[in-house]
């Protein structure tokens, strides 16, 4: 009874461990992916130097960033300036611990797959980004400083604004699946394949397309990046930070965006189900079988992923009212219609 | 398990709650109310109302409190001043405070027979359960109660729009 437990304590840190070591390679490896994706679309070649095609270049730069001096401005309100990008980062990396990568499997008890499956796991992760919003907000309010104070005014601003319709374009997932918990959500797209995917045999491609759009702007990516619009504001909100400091907000920016990706493919792209569904027959032992749906996941992830930068290539920025506009006066009545829509299309089914 | 987590985030309530009246700067003040917020939600979520609690998460302390620091923040607001505290705060107001709670205390160590009880960690009210409940045993006044929020808002506008003409 005594050692059981222990395995299962053990496997439990083993598997967090893993999956924030997994989380930060990921998020270091989408940084260089950004910068060769953006520069193939300029028409450059972007990192190449460090290591073959550029490859060991994420760990060129976090080395750099661990080495540099970490300055202290001097006016600066040092509890919430220490602590701003500490929230920030935790609040990025605690809400993939809901997230599942693959089906249930249990080895001694302890699902690989999965940090912790939690009844009102999609709750969770809103709660927990809405919280990462302190972060970017006492940071440009502790660092005294004109363009900080405008960045962080901005995003949170933006944030409030968008969370409202990324909240109400998830409801009509929910209503399908009666559940809040993010398996139950995957496991009923998972019949038929693609055809019950959410986005298409769930008819939640509105939702769909609202979801993303609010996505790129809680995340503070372009075309929605003004709170550290360089144009404008030199750097935004982080722009009197240095060193560790500063990586920390570049890592929360990427750990969100992957967090937004993985709730994208779970939601609306049936997670870890395959796109062929039953039409192609199991083959392979039974762990290719576990490992299978994760591959499909990761597919999944890394199209949200090169679509995001793909995006950021692609589209300008906004300005600010329209912005506003979009937010309040498109994307919000759009999400409401989209959850009466269902509600009555769900009710004459029923 | 259950207890001690009670403690700990009963007393990072209170502690919470006296930082915000003791601290001097209102950002730090605003963040006290924070930590009281996301408490009280871990203490929802030992009582087994777990909806509550994430919607205390993400309506308390991620809505209301973000606009809080953001005016904050858009005001500038810098230290308060201090006065010596004004002469009917120490007349009325902490004996009230004082008769206040102990009438309360009184009233539910007397009731306490007829009040339930409720253990922590026992047992869990699903979303599903909470809904029924909401929306079809306790709808009228949960209605009343959208519409009342409503008038609040459209009454702020107004107020707002009063200025520009």
């Amino acid at each position: 009874m005594e050692a059981s437990i222990w395995i299962f304590l053990l496997l439990s840190v083993l598997k967090v461990a893993v999956v924030t070591v997994i989380l930060l390679t990921a998020v270091a490896y989408t940084v260089l992916l950004e910068r060769k994706v953006v520069g193939r679309i300029q028409n450059r070649w972007g990192p190449s130097r460090v290591g073959p095609f550029g490859l060991l270049q994420p760990l060129a730069d976090g080395i750099k960033l661990f080495l540099k001096e970490d300055l202290m401005p001097s006016n600066v309100y040092k509890p919430l300036y220490i602590i701003a990008p500490m929230i920030a980062l935790t609040c990025a990396l605690i809400s993939i611990g809901v997230v599942p990568f693959g089906k249930e499997i249990y080895v001694k008890g302890v699902d690989l797959f999965q940090i912790s499956d939690i009844n009102i796991g999609l709750l969770v992760i809103l709660g927990v980004t809405s919280v990462g919003v302190y972060g970017i907000a006492l940071s440009g309010w502790s660092s005294n400083s004109k363009y900080s104070l405008l960045g962080s005014l901005r995003s949170s601003a933006q944030l409030v604004s968008y969370e409202l319709a990324l909240g109400l374009s998830l409801v009509g997932v929910v209503l399908r699946a009666g559940s809040f918990r993010l398996r139950d959500i995957v496991d009923i797209q998972a019949t038929h394949g693609i055809l019950s995917w959410n986005v298409f045999g769930g008819l939640q491609f509105v939702a769909f397309l609202i979801y993303l759009m609010a996505a790129y702007a809680e995340t503070n990516r372009a075309p929605f990046d003004l709170p550290e619009a360089e144009s404008e504001l030199t750097a935004g909100y982080h722009t009197e930070y240095s060193s560790m400091k500063f990586a920390m907000f570049f890592m929360a920016e990427y750990a969100n965006m992957i967090t937004v990706s993985c709730v994208a493919t779970l939601l609306f792209l049936g997670g870890w189900s395959s796109p062929f569904g039953s039409l192609l027959p199991a083959w392979g032992g039974p762990v290719v079988q576990a490992l299978l749906p994760v591959f499909w996941f990761v597919v999944k992830v890394f199209f949200f992923l090169f679509l995001y930068i793909w995006v950021r290539g692609t589209l300008p920025r906004f300005r600010y009212d329209q912005l506003m506009g979009f937010g309040w006066k498109f994307l919000l009545p759009v999400a409401i219609l989209n959850i009466i829509a269902t509600s009555l299309w769900l009710a004459y089914r029923a | 398990m259950h207890l001690a987590l009670f403690f700990i985030f009963g007393g990072l309530c209170i502690a919470g709650a006296l930082n915000l009246l003791l601290q001097r700067h209102p950002i730090n003040s605003a963040l006290s109310l924070i930590v009281v917020m996301t408490s009280l939600a871990v203490l929802y979520l030992l009582l087994g109302a777990e909806f509550l609690a994430a919607a205390q998460v993400i309506v308390y302390s991620g809505a209301i409190m973000v606009l809080f620091t953001f005016v904050i923040m858009l005001l500038n607001a810098g230290r308060e001043e201090t006065t010596h505290g004004s002469k009917a705060a120490y007349i009325v107001g902490f004996p009230g405070a004082a008769a206040i709670l102990g009438v309360l205390a009184y009233i539910f160590l007397k009731q306490s027979d007829n009040l339930g009880t409720a253990k922590l960690g026992e047992y869990l009210v699903t979303t599903h359960d909470l809904s029924r409940v909401l929306f079809r045993d306790l709808l009228l006044p949960f209605e009343v109660t959208s519409v009342l929020i409503l008038i609040a808002i459209l009454g702020a506008v107004a107020l707002a729009r009063k200025g520009h003409e």
